[in-house]
């Protein structure tokens, strides 16, 4: 056989995580860490981590991390940006954390241009607690508090995070997925811009990455990364919403 | 230098000069011009000034600022200082040191946006979840404001702990005769366990959270909890004795109402009346060895404070060690020496009824 | 080569749906946490990397020399 492209686990992940089978979350900090190595800035990066299924991160990723109160992430992480600027500093938070209770956090650190990169895991759901409707739940998704699918008269209408934070003209924003080998690679591209982007000092990048949930959207992996492709990107269109400077 | 300011601006003023770099709040009355003054006085000297959404970005802000190793402060009243407690919890939790001001108003909800003594309870008992304690500094001027600020920070980074100044909207808005000290330099990169990007020290980065999961054995955190509390509590109470050596009624006040009770004291002792005062300086720890000290020789304390059914009576009740407590919780005006002397007659006269 | 860190493996499948090869299956070993690991078939491997792509858990690396299976 001819030679191939090595690939080794990132060094930015020291330890094996604490996912559910076929959760999403364990690719996307490989991609955080990937992008890290490649960069070679793991001794000048701090996360800030969510409340919820991001805490496991804790025990993975082998860079400084902070563990914020559930929705205050981006707080923090702008507060530690501001003492710290030649730092990256990134947050690490699913939709509930972002979108929900810390929707205030999410988008006044986008309105004050924050220098921080958001990466936020959107699977629809609270994972965690066990499944229950999260803002970006999808209209007819059944959830434990939306039993008969999520209904519109009721919860409204699913949150489009992008669609919120693009008035407030991010320096790099981009919604990415992970449901097969292409748009994984795509979405390591989404987190390198947008680290590429704080480091040269732009402003407020945000990088929202659909992940599945196997466990609380009952499926099999399988089936949940397929429901991805086929239904969730249909209502949460991928690609890059804003791109500032060199982009 | 010797110079007239408003107690908040002499709190905000103190606050630069014992180094502080990073302040984060939101507008609210009677705190308002610590805000202010802090959003023009702290760029200038390359500090971070942030007007956040929000009482909870605030004090979330302090959260990440300090564990960089910035001395940091946020500031508020009554229902914003409410709105803080969560972020309290998780700073005692991470063991990082911070600033946390509220120029306490009255009363419920609302309340009255004046001064009161309202927010005893939630500075003093630990008031976000899980059981933890916080230093709680009562000023009752503004040159203590301008001390007990300064002192808040060198005791927050000594025990790592958040540190609360529980003024009120009367030290907050008086203005006075202030002494200001000499600034501090402060550097933010002379602490090991501060968020600065990992090193050898820590290959797989600091992991700044709750410490219970990353620092200690299973059996070993609760220790750790009460040693670090008993440590406070044995070494930090703080009090002013006034006139207590034969004192046969002791007033118990901290805050603006102390000063109404110092007035009361000398009004009695020139009536022959054997009063005094103790004024708690910390109200966590409670100074709880200024009570031991005199209940074996006083007859009665009262407890006075301005709040609606009063607070910290119940910590003098519990050590008072069995010498009966009476309380006179002013309500929203301040204690009036008056009324004070007659609560004191009655007391002596034995037609008072105990606080518990 | 395909080297598997059998003890990372939670068994989600979605190496052996990406192999274009049809290299990577589920074997009948059970690790410690109770999942069912992968195996590859190296004469089927063709060094792509993309089993190690769409891998969550940090089970696969691709390397050029020979291992032996642990």
């Amino acid at each position: 056989m001819a030679a191939v492209k090595e690939r080794e686990i990132p060094r930015s992940i020291y330890a094996a995580n604490s996912f559910c089978p076929g959760c999403g979350h364990g690719l996307v900090l490989r991609l955080i860490a990937e992008v890290i190595d490649e960069m070679d800035i793991d001794r000048d990066t701090i996360g800030v981590l969510a409340v919820g299924c991001s805490c496991l991160t804790n025990r993975t990723l082998a860079i400084d991390l902070l563990q914020s109160p559930h929705g205050r992430a981006s707080a923090a992480a702008a507060a530690i940006k501001r003492c710290r600027p030649e730092k990256l500093v990134l947050t690490y938070q699913g939709d509930g954390d972002a979108a929900s209770i810390g929707i205030a956090e999410t988008i006044y650190t986008a309105q004050r241009k924050e220098k921080i990169t958001q990466i936020i895991v959107n699977n629809g759901v609270y994972g965690m607690t066990g499944g229950q409707m999260s803002p970006t739940t999808l209209v007819g998704q059944k959830t434990t508090t939306s039993v008969k699918g999520r209904d519109p008269e009721v919860s409204g209408m699913p949150l489009n995070l992008m669609e919120v934070l693009k008035s407030f003209e991010p320096a790099y924003m981009a919604r990415g997925s992970i449901h097969d080998a292409p748009h994984i690679m795509k979405a390591k591209s989404y987190i390198k811009k947008a680290f590429a982007a704080q480091m040269a000092g732009e402003g407020y990048s945000c990088v929202e990455i659909l992940s599945p949930c196997p466990t609380n959207w009952h499926m099999t992996p399988e089936e949940s990364m397929r429901r991805i492709g086929e239904e969730v990107i249909q209502y949460y269109p991928l690609g890059e919403f804003a791109k500032g400077g060199d982009q | 230098m010797r110079t007239l300011m408003k107690g908040n601006n002499a709190l905000a003023e103190a606050a630069i000069l014992a180094g502080c770099r990073f302040f984060a709040g939101y507008p609210i009355t009677p705190q308002t011009e610590i805000l202010e003054y802090l959003s023009t006085r702290l760029p200038e000297v390359g500090g971070q000034f942030v007007q956040t959404e929000s009482e909870l970005a605030g004090i979330n802000m302090v959260l990440g600022a300090a564990a960089t190793g910035f001395r940091a402060m946020t500031s508020s009243s009554g229902p914003g200082f409410s709105l803080k407690q969560e972020g309290i919890s998780y700073i005692s939790s991470m063991e990082l040191p911070a600033v946390i001001v509220d120029v306490m108003r009255y009363g419920i909800g609302l309340g009255n946006i004046t001064l009161g003594q309202g927010d005893y309870f939630q500075a003093v008992k630990g008031g976000g979840h899980g059981g933890y304690k916080t230093l709680v500094y009562a000023p009752s001027s503004v040159q203590e404001n301008v001390d007990y600020t300064i002192l808040a920070f060198d005791k927050a980074e000594e025990y790592r702990t958040p540190v609360i100044i529980l003024s009120d909207g009367a030290i907050g808005q008086m203005a006075e005769s202030v002494k200001l000290p000499e600034g501090k330099e402060h550097d933010p990169n002379k602490f090991e366990w501060t968020l600065k990007g990992k090193d050898d020290t820590y290959p797989n980065g600091r992991k700044m959270t709750d410490r219970i999961y990353y620092d200690f054995k299973y059996t070993e955190y609760d220790p750790h909890i009460r040693d670090r509390y008993s440590a406070m509590e044995e070494n930090e109470q703080m009090w002013e004795e006034v006139e207590t050596e034969d004192a046969e009624i002791i007033l118990v006040a901290y805050g603006i109402t102390s000063r109404v009770c110092r007035g009361a004291v000398k009004a009695a002792r020139a009536n022959g009346v054997k009063l005094g005062m103790i004024r708690p300086i910390t109200l966590w720890p409670f100074p709880k060895k200024a009570l031991h000290k005199t209940n074996k020789t006083v007859k009665a304390y009262l407890a006075v404070e301005m709040n609606a059914c009063g607070q910290m009576v119940e910590d003098v009740a519990l050590y008072a060690q069995g010498t009966p407590v009476y309380a006179y919780p002013s309500g929203r005006v301040i204690a009036d020496q008056e009324e004070i002397l007659r609560i004191v007659d009655e007391i002596r006269a034995g037609t008072r009824k105990e606080a518990f | 080569m395909v080297v598997i860190k059998k003890e990372n493996c939670k068994s989600c499948g979605y190496c052996i749906r990406a192999c274009k090869q049809g290299a990577l299956s589920v074997s009948s070993e059970i690790n410690g946490k109770g999942y069912a690991v992968v195996e590859v078939d190296q004469d089927k491997c063709i060094g792509c990397g993309i089993c190690y792509t769409v891998c969550p858990d940090y089970v696969i690396t691709i390397k050029n020399e020979e291992v032996q299976p642990a």
